[in-house]
């Protein structure tokens, strides 16, 4: 038997322990409440901003606690542990004592996780790492969303042949797998000389920006958002309250942006976390495949991919940025299903 | 059930058609890329550029460009990676075989358990198999595969290598099961388990909540009502109407997975298959090889997808239209 979450019911007791004078709350108000009872979202909410503050203080903990530039290699360095001076990068550790191993893990406030191959303090990176990762997580999902609610909006609202055309194109990039479209982008746009920046309108792009990722990342992932957006959208023109505005006389514009917009903003916002959740992943994806970030920046998929070849001696490179993306990925999964809850309780139904 | 097929096979064609356009426009006409630079790799000689822009026509036409494109990847298939200086679709040929082990076998392995897992959160609501399922789902969603991979290698490989349960697991690489069958399965058993993982929590959760959903249909009441056991009934009337959603789930991810998806997975555990051909050539930015690998992976993706169409209909004439 299915039973919905007695979430309306809550409500209700609020007014009459109020004393019978009904408060008038927003739609987004009630969200908001509902939300706010929901501890497991409020903790991934937190978790989240944490990271996030974590990762912008990355200046900070490279000068002042890994007193480091995590950009320059420091092959050879030495960095004083407990009174005694260790080189950074060490003589081979193997079984034939050949090659060179850096330094490990001090869990001191110098080289905590240890160094990468060039020297280079693996902590300070990660945060570094964090940065890009969530810059280009935020801003492609953020793309993507933007993109697709315009499409969504005039291809539901003119319906007919815009209609047609828009979810034509966007079924053909569905089609397409993910991973070859993005792989065939990155391509295009990173195999260029450094000194021959690509130039797209107004915008001149080198190899090395953060915006590529971005951008291509972005796009890929605009039908995933079109979708459900363009369905609820020819649903919306369908019902009365459209209809009555249209008999108030509105025009396309009211009717767009001030009957039709509003209702499917809720949904943007539950897909928003869910978005960055995956776009996350993917920049990691490419960027280990050397098509994302480029060097000398760093992001967490290109930590990984730095600490491949060193996985077996110093593990620590590759775990690290692995387990911040683990834990990002999480926790905007468990505040994406929150907020959709919290949202749209009707969704909530629960089998008991 | 004729009209449907024609119907379905038409709309292949123009898939697969607008497909091949669409890659030719980011590879030929993105504004300010040059691509026979591009084909001629890393440090090209200006004779191989001009042979390259006499090769593909690029001073004439679009459509003439279009069609010397086509003609290259599926006519002759002459196209050569100037990197490597070999031709390419027979190496993409002779990778498939590893992609097909890697893929089918995780693909057995996360059906089997999903079901399982599935049934027993079906059976068992409200028990500790719910939050389980939960955690395995999240768990599948969050993980970058090739950081998982190398966590795995990182422990078979080194760490517990010298334990009984993990020394017989052999050196990264691929041994095809024609030479030794063996050793094939032995060198899949963690790049099938690592890849699998990904899918059994979200296959079991769909799977729980469709068995729920069915398990209220008027039929499974009749079947109950005839008397027929708990587990027939499971399993003959409500299991076999929840698999529709799951076979579809399934057939467009087994495509995505073959046609590229396993990439990944097959870079960390460095098994040579259509991914890891790819992940070279990308690493060298091999523009024919990355050109082919996406056009054939595009093909067998809107392949999957038509065969996946016409299977439901075969299962469901519902969907059949009139």
């Amino acid at each position: 038997m299915a039973v919905f979450e007695p979430e309306a019911e809550g409500i209700v007791l609020d007014v009459e322990e109020t004393g019978g004078d009904i408060v008038g709350r927003s739609p987004w108000a009630l969200a908001g409440r509902r939300f706010l009872r929901n501890k497991l979202a409020l903790a991934a909410l937190g978790l989240f901003i944490l990271i996030v503050a974590v990762s912008l203080s990355a200046p900070l903990y490279a000068k002042h606690v890994a007193k480091t530039d995590p950009f320059k290699s420091n092959v050879t360095g030495t960095v004083t542990i407990d009174g005694k001076t260790i080189d950074v990068i060490q003589e081979g550790t193997g079984k034939l004592g050949l090659g060179e191993t850096p330094i490990g893990p001090t869990w001191k406030s110098q080289y905590f996780i240890g160094a990468d191959g060039q020297g280079r303090d693996v902590a300070a990176r990660v945060l570094y790492g964090g940065r890009a990762s969530l810059f280009i997580g935020f801003g492609s999902a953020l793309l993507a969303c933007l993109l697709a609610l315009v499409l969504a909006l005039v291809a539901g609202y003119f319906a007919g042949a815009t209609d047609l055309v828009i979810s034509r194109l966007m079924d053909l990039i569905w089609a397409f797998p993910l991973y070859l479209l993005a792989i065939s982008l990155a391509t295009v746009l990173l195999a260029r000389p450094t000194d021959k920046p690509l130039k797209i309108g107004p915008v001149t792009l080198t190899a090395g920006s953060l915006w590529i990722p971005l951008v291509i990342i972005g796009l890929v992932y605009v039908p995933y958002v079109f979708r459900p957006i363009r369905g609820q959208v020819l649903s919306l023109r369908e019902k009365e309250f459209v209809e009555a505005a249209v008999a108030q006389g509105a025009g396309s514009f009211r009717l767009v942006f001030r009957e039709i917009l509003p209702n499917v903003i809720s949904t943007v916002v539950v897909l928003l976390p869910l978005m960055i959740a995956t776009t996350i992943l993917t920049e990691s994806a490419l960027s280990y495949l050397s098509i994302g970030v480029q060097a000398p920046k760093a992001s967490w998929g290109t930590i990984i991919e730095d600490g491949q070849g060193l996985l077996y001696t110093r593990p620590w490179v590759a775990i690290a940025p692995g387990i911040m993306i683990v834990l990002t990925v999480l926790a905007l999964n468990v505040l994406g299903d929150g907020l959709r809850d919290a949202l749209d309780p009707r969704s909530k139904v629960r089998m008991k | 059930m004729v009209t449907f097929l024609v119907r379905r096979l038409l709309g292949l064609v123009a898939v697969m058609f607008a497909l091949t356009v669409l890659v030719f426009l980011i590879f030929f006409e993105t504004p300010g890329v040059d691509p026979a630079v591009l084909m001629a790799g890393r440090h090209p000689d200006p004779q191989t550029i001009k042979n390259i822009k006499h090769e593909f026509g690029l001073d004439r036409s679009l459509p003439v460009q279009y069609g010397l494109m086509m003609k290259h990847l599926f006519v002759t298939r002459d196209l050569i990676s100037y990197g490597t200086r070999t031709k390419v679709i027979p190496e993409i040929i002779s990778a498939t075989p590893v992609t097909l082990s890697l893929v089918i076998g995780a693909a057995v392995i996360w059906v089997v358990f999903s079901i399982v897992l599935g049934l027993a959160a079906a059976v068992l609501r409200g028990t500790i198999w719910d939050p389980l399922l939960m955690v395995l789902a999240l768990i599948g969603i969050s993980m970058p595969v090739f950081w998982l991979g190398e966590i795995v290698n990182l422990f078979t490989q080194s760490r517990w290598h010298g334990f009984f349960l993990f020394s017989w697991v052999p050196p990264l690489g691929y041994t095809p099961l024609t030479q030794d069958p063996l050793k094939w399965f032995e060198g899949l058993v963690f790049p099938w388990l690592t890849l699998s993982v990904l899918y059994v929590g979200f296959y079991a959760r769909v799977l729980r909540a469709n068995l729920i959903e069915t398990g209220s249909e008027d039929y499974v009441r009749t079947a109950r009502a005839k008397g027929i056991s708990e587990r027939r009934v499971l399993v003959r009337h409500n299991l076999r109407t929840s698999m529709i959603t799951f076979v579809s789930l399934f057939g467009l991810d087994f495509g995505i997975l073959v046609a590229g998806g396993a990439l990944l997975t097959e870079v960390v555990f460095a098994l040579p298959g259509v991914g890891l051909l790819t992940y070279n050539s990308l690493t060298s930015l091999d523009l024919p090889v990355i050109m082919a690998t996406v056009i054939y992976g595009a093909f067998f993706i809107s392949l999957a997808s038509a065969l996946v169409d016409l299977l439901y209909a075969w299962l469901d004439p519902r969907v059949r239209p009139a």
